[in-house]
């Protein structure tokens, strides 16, 4: 008698090691439910890259860092010089190291693609206000995470931006002094900052960071992913519950889409790596090449590119206001700049999501968006002066009137009608 | 506390940034070159004869050095070596800090990064720079560094260095050089000052020779700074290349999946 051919594309035993697995763990369950049985949207474009991207990029500095920390000394006698170690006699620490400076860079210019996709479609939205949400805690730790890790090499500009980003905790009435102290843990920036900013770059904020992208996964797989048309494909399934516009998550985007837009990724990134490391002084800095010294202050301190907009929105705030310091509003400023994004799913009254439903004053005030935040990038990079504070100071204002002003022109203007199925365009 | 720090940031930073470009000297332009494996070897022979004394590489090693110049160990330890330093030893000096201070007024800086901190242009024009100044301590100042506590190192081999005030052609309302309208090709020039020259038959080396031996220790400067920059820009090649292959194949599976959705 004749064996019937087994139907499945694997070997039987593998099968039968996954039926041993599966009644013990679910592996397979959870490999369905979010790979090959979760349904994403069919319309996903360009922008739809980043998210899985960042993960990358996320993963390198995990792998980059682990091994740095083997040959980095956080000590204030020896932090320093172990970077040049690194650099040297470290067999490819050259690379471990630029790899890890040049993906934080790559970290923030793909989560910022991945924030403004979000603003473009509408993926803030109901039912993904808490996606959004956890969304914002990455963005802000990953920023905690930068500044910590900025310390270590303590170099000149490491040394002198920490103190003056610590300083601007002094702002704050009553506490600030105390908890300027309490931050650093002395007087001044010094190795028991140092160290401390060490514990936090190397367990505390990764633990935070990786936890947080977990449940954010988590949460996207729960309510299912948005697409540039800003439709719930979930809305409208065929007779075995499968959305009509969805396609299974692997591999037609694993390897369909993410899989070449990785490797290009990976491709721009290597560039800059092994032939732009130090991209002109804008992720090296140039007085980074000088160790940490109390006693000379670098000639212009500025944060690294992806901390610059909000800077200048720091720099622009230059009246006292209720007896309160003009830093201190400076502060308010900054930290609401970072923070107010997190109120979007409560400011767009929109009746649709994606931009491409919108009206005119949405587009516009989306373009006067981005284009205020590039310039607040430029003016956070170079020294103060009368015409570049009042230029911050406009474009502060434009920053700040596209999520303001959200809940009145997102419900006067008019909208295109939304089609039923998403469109392949 | 609080406030100097904010005052630094608003008032006094900005003025350190304008004064730092301050410089009233025309840079000449300084185009490294790490493959010119003798102009790296001269500037490392000239760095441990006129450098060294006072100034480390604290995070170079003499066998780095020597590998990465093509110079064979031996020749090496028994020329650039002038101590019981061995061929593995960071390339320091016995220059104590603390009585540099008192001898020099700061003590000098390690030049293991300073190509990175500076520059290759303004280490080139600061190296050139040096002239007679009776008022500074060591009897000498500098252009592009003003009021440096550093002396000439190159009296020997530049010769004597001196300010000098020069002839220069007059501008032209065209842009061009102003010329005699009675004699031609004679150009109408004004007395400009603040140039530098050498008192002739002073020094061991013509102009041209110093410029190149300046150049020569600019460039292994520039070399220790990253001496992997070999070895990075050699295999960037190759993981580019790897990765355009990938990208091909990549895109191809892609697209084979991308048929299957309609």
């Amino acid at each position: 008698m004749q064996q019937p051919q087994s139907t499945s594309r694997f070997p039987a035993m593998w099968t039968a090691f996954m039926a041993w697995v599966d009644r013990r763990f679910p592996a397979t369950e959870t490999f369905e439910y979010h790979m090959s049985k979760y349904y994403a949207p069919k319309n996903f474009n360009f922008w739809y890259y980043f998210g899985v991207i960042a993960t990358v990029v996320l993963v390198l500095q995990l792998v980059t860092g682990i091994w740095l920390t083997m040959s980095y000394v956080p000590s204030g006698q020896g932090a320093f010089a172990s970077v040049e170690y690194i650099m040297r006699d470290v067999s490819f620490g050259w690379l471990l190291r630029y790899l890890h400076t040049t993906g934080a860079s790559a970290f923030f210019v793909v989560v910022y693609l991945h924030m403004f996709r979000g603003l473009m479609y509408g993926s803030y939205r109901e039912p993904r206000e808490l996606l959004w949400l956890i969304g914002m805690a990455i963005f802000i730790a990953m920023m905690a995470e930068g500044f910590f890790g900025y310390l270590l090499p303590w170099g000149n500009m490491s040394f002198w931006a920490a103190q003056v980003i610590v300083s601007l905790f002094g702002a704050i009435p009553v506490i600030g002094n105390g908890l300027m102290e309490w931050i650093r843990g002395d007087f001044l920036i010094s190795e028991i900052t140092l160290n401390r900013f060490f514990a936090l770059h190397v367990v505390a904020l990764p633990l935070v960071l990786i936890m947080l992208v977990f449940v954010h996964i988590v949460a996207l797989h729960h309510v299912g992913s948005n697409n540039p048309d800003g439709i719930e494909i979930k809305k409208n399934k065929n007779a075995d519950g499968i959305p009509v516009d969805g396609i299974p998550f692997h591999p037609y985007y694993t390897i369909g889409h993410d899989l070449p837009g990785v490797v290009l990724f990976l491709f721009i990134f290597c560039a800059i790596v092994f032939y732009l490391p130090e991209m002109g002084g804008y992720f090296i800095e140039k007085p980074n090449f000088e160790g940490a010294n109390p006693l000379k202050t670098p000639d212009h301190i500025a944060p690294v590119w992806y901390y610059t907009p909000y800077y200048a929105m720091l720099r622009a705030a230059t009246y006292p206001l209720f007896a309160l310091d003009a830093k201190f509003w400076g502060l308010v400023v900054m930290a609401g700049a970072v923070v107010l994004p997190a109120m979007l799913p409560w400011l767009d009254r929109s009746p649709v999501k994606s931009i491409r439903y919108k009206g005119a004053i949405s587009k516009t005030m989306l373009g006067i968006f981005v284009v205020s935040m590039f310039i607040l990038g430029y003016l956070g990079t170079i020294p103060p002066s009368p015409p570049a504070t009042a230029l911050a100071q406009v474009c502060t204002i434009l920053y700040f009137s596209y999520f303001v002003l959200m809940p009145w022109y997102t419900r006067v203007e008019r909208t295109k009608p939304v089609p039923d199925r998403v469109t392949m365009r | 506390m609080k406030r100097s720090i904010w005052l630094w940031v608003l008032v006094v930073a900005p003025a350190f940034a304008f004064g730092a470009e301050e410089i009233q000297w025309k840079m000449d332009p300084f185009h490294p070159n790490i493959q010119d494996k003798p102009s790296l070897q001269r500037g490392a022979q000239l760095f441990v004869n006129y450098c060294m004394g006072c100034h480390s590489l604290k995070f170079q090693r003499y066998e780095r050095t020597a590998d990465d110049l093509e110079v064979p160990h031996d020749i090496l330890a028994a020329n650039l070596i002038f101590t019981d330093q061995k061929i593995g030893s960071l390339m320091t000096n016995a220059m104590p800090v603390e009585k540099s201070k008192a001898w020099l007024g700061a003590a000098p800086p390690d030049l293991t990064l300073v190509a990175k901190l500076r520059g290759g242009d303004w280490l080139y024009n600061y190296l050139r720079t040096f002239y007679l100044d009776p008022k500074r301590p060591f009897g000498v100042n500098n252009k592009v560094f003003p009021n440096v506590s550093m002396p000439d190192p190159f009296l020997q081999l530049q010769g004597t260095p001196v300010e000098a005030c020069h002839q220069v052609p007059n501008k032209a309302a065209n842009g061009g050089e102003e010329r005699d309208p009675l004699v031609p090709g004679l150009a109408i020039t004004h007395e400009e000052c603040g140039f530098i020259d050498v008192v002739p038959g002073s020094g061991k080396l013509t102009a041209k020779e110093f410029d190149q031996a300046v150049y020569d220790i600019v460039n292994f400067l520039y070399y220790v700074a990253e001496p992997a920059r070999f070895e990075r820009e050699r295999l960037g090649i190759y993981v580019l290349l790897f990765l355009v292959v990938l990208y091909v194949f990549t895109a191809l599976l892609g697209r084979e999946y991308n048929k299957e959705i309609h």
